[in-house]
């Protein structure tokens, strides 16, 4: 029996509307609920201003004839990741890796540890000062030392990587994991529901749209994370490639990585977004 | 099997900070199968106490309640409960919501999604199917909710104030649909509620409980025709039956009052 069905022996629920507070630790519902887009109108405007200010800014480059590795026009830009995609591929191919495999890690890691550490309140205040601490110190830094341990290898930064999404996983999850709502759960073990089934149909489905939340910003966090491991060690990966072509100040091609990490984070938004309109919009 | 609910000097005791919180004292009550039985009292009395002892999820700590001859000390699947808010699920739709009992009793979905289509037509909801809670009013929430508690034929059916949230009107509207209910289904009904002119209307025997701690007051059968004819809470016999009830539970305060043991609800949260 869990700590929520004991309480039910001790107290009646009270029936107030429990709409889950939305704003966790790090919430950032505002930014998914911004960003709806409605109809053809909207993505006619969207489209026209992105035309107005790369157009703007290919016409101010050639008209005063701005160098390359002053600020480079939108069309080389454009040449560039076109004409180096074939070798940047297999680097856009590693951070996808590190970033996917140390995400898979990390964040069920950090949901597993949400739901269990829930259950007992007093472990969970044991152990939260702990995971802010890796939330606030960026895991970036611990790269030079994975990397004396592990080696110049892929391992340093999928480590990395979970540590930079697992926590933010952890702490929005057990933001979710605490709304509980004491009137559903009473309504499911009135019918006989065992813990697990508390767990599935009540306690996971109140907690899900925090969920949500901790693995979009788990997600960015990991990005982050992997892009900046590749900067710090080895000779691979998107990273790698924005420090070697600003290094030769060859600004085009920097560019072309730079639109490849934000095609990335930008899925990563839009799934995670399909997501929540899918399962959190009824909390809305 | 006659007395399908029987509770025998049943006590509860809540610990709170500033002491122990007498809640219901050595109350009794029977009831028969097929009636329909209402428990007033004034607020803070200890009616919801009363009513949750029975579901077996807040055991009492004195005396003893059986359903169906059978002791309660955990929730039983032949026991209906519908509770003061519908209490719905916001994440399911109303067919994944009147479904959720047969879900979690792992009982085939598919047997029961006649009966409950015919149940969600008889509250005037098919269509609603599909719809989401949130897009529901109060009192369709609430038939919802009387649905749900419906879906896996319970024999016992217990209701904590089930209208007491909704505006007057439907709140009538919904009494008139229960007795329809309760005449379709004859399942025995143990109702609160602190509206005498709803216990009266609906209930075949009342019983009185005393402010708190909810003791035993008084018990009155309901003389009232059957199946209750429309206009009837207009009529002077109607009148006459909760003016008598109520005056009961004014001088219950009062004799509380004077033997100097009467309680403000202080702690009152429930109601
Ligand atoms: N968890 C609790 N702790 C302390 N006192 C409580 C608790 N729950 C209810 N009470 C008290 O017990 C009394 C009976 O409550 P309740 O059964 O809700 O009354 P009613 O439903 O008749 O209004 C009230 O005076 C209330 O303040
Ligand atoms: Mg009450």
């Amino acid at each position: 029996m869990d700590v929520y069905e004991k309480q039910l022996e001790e107290e009646i629920p009270d029936f107030e509307e429990h709409i889950p507070e939305k704003h966790g630790a790090f919430d950032i519902s505002a930014t998914v609920s911004a960003v709806k887009i409605h109809g053809w109108k909207q993505v006619t405007g969207i489209l026209a201003v992105a035309i107005v200010i790369l157009g703007g800014l290919e016409l101010v480059i050639r008209l005063f004839k701005v160098p390359e590795f002053v600020f480079p026009a939108p069309s080389a830009t454009f040449k560039a990741l076109v004409t180096s995609f074939p070798t940047n591929y297999t680097h856009f191919l590693i951070t996808i890796s590190e970033l996917v495999s140390g995400y898979v890690v990390g964040a069920s890691i950090g949901l597993i540890l949400a739901a269990v550490l829930t259950q007992v309140p007093y472990l969970e205040k044991v152990i939260t000062p702990y995971i802010l601490l890796l939330i606030c110190t960026p895991t970036l830094a611990l790269v030079p030392l994975l990397m004396l341990k592990l080696g110049f290898n892929i391992w340093p930064r999928i480590i990395a990587v979970s540590l930079a999404s697992g926590p933010m996983v952890m702490i929005n999850s057990v933001t979710g994991f605490r709304r509980t709502d004491l009137a559903k759960i009473a309504l499911a073990k009135s019918y006989g529901a065992t813990t697990f089934q508390i767990f599935k149909m009540i306690r996971f489905p109140l907690a899900l749209p925090m969920i949500i939340v901790g693995l979009l910003v788990g997600g960015i966090f990991g990005l982050i994370t992997a892009v900046g491991s590749d900067m710090v060690g080895g000779k691979v990966g998107l990273g790698n490639k924005i420090t070697y072509y600003s290094s030769l100040a060859r600004m085009a091609h920097f560019f072309a990585i730079i639109i490849m990490v934000a095609i990335i984070g930008i899925s990563i938004w839009l799934i995670f977004s399909r997501v929540g309109k899918k399962y959190a919009s009824w909390q809305e | 099997m006659d007395e399908v609910i029987v509770v025998e000097k049943v006590s509860k005791v809540y610990a709170s900070e500033r002491g122990p919180v007498h809640a219901i004292d050595r109350f009794s009550m029977k009831v028969k199968e097929g009636d329909f039985v209402a428990i007033v009292g004034p607020s803070g009395c200890g009616k919801t106490t009363l009513l949750w002892g029975l579901t077996g999820l807040h055991p009492f700590n004195g005396g003893k309640a059986y359903i169906l001859g059978e002791e309660v000390d955990k929730p039983r699947k032949d026991v209906g409960i519908i509770f003061q808010q519908a209490n719905l699920l916001p994440w399911r739709n109303i067919l994944q919501n009147v479904l959720f009992p047969i879900e979690i009793m792992k009982e085939n979905i598919a047997d029961y999604e006649e009966r409950v289509k015919d149940l969600l037509d008889s509250v005037e909801l098919t269509g609603f199917e599909n719809h989401y809670p949130r897009e529901l009013s109060g009192g369709m929430q609430q038939r919802v909710s009387i649905v749900r508690a419906l879906s896996y034929d319970p024999k016992v059916l217990l209701m904590d104030e089930p209208f007491g949230a909704l505006d007057a009107y439907t709140r009538d509207e919904m009494d008139t649909l229960l007795l329809g209910i309760w005449k379709k289904t004859k399942k025995t009904i143990a109702f609160v509620t602190h509206r005498i002119e709803e216990a009266v209307y609906l209930a075949n025997k009342v019983y009185v409980m005393t402010p708190r701690p909810g003791t035993n007051s008084a018990v009155f059968d309901i003389d009232l025709p059957r199946p209750r004819p429309e206009g009837i809470t207009m009529e002077q016999k109607y009148f006459e039956i909760v003016a008598e009830i109520k005056k009961r539970i004014v001088k219950d305060v009062e004799k509380q009052k004077e033997e100097g043991v009467y309680q403000s609800q202080a702690y009152s949260t429930v109601t």
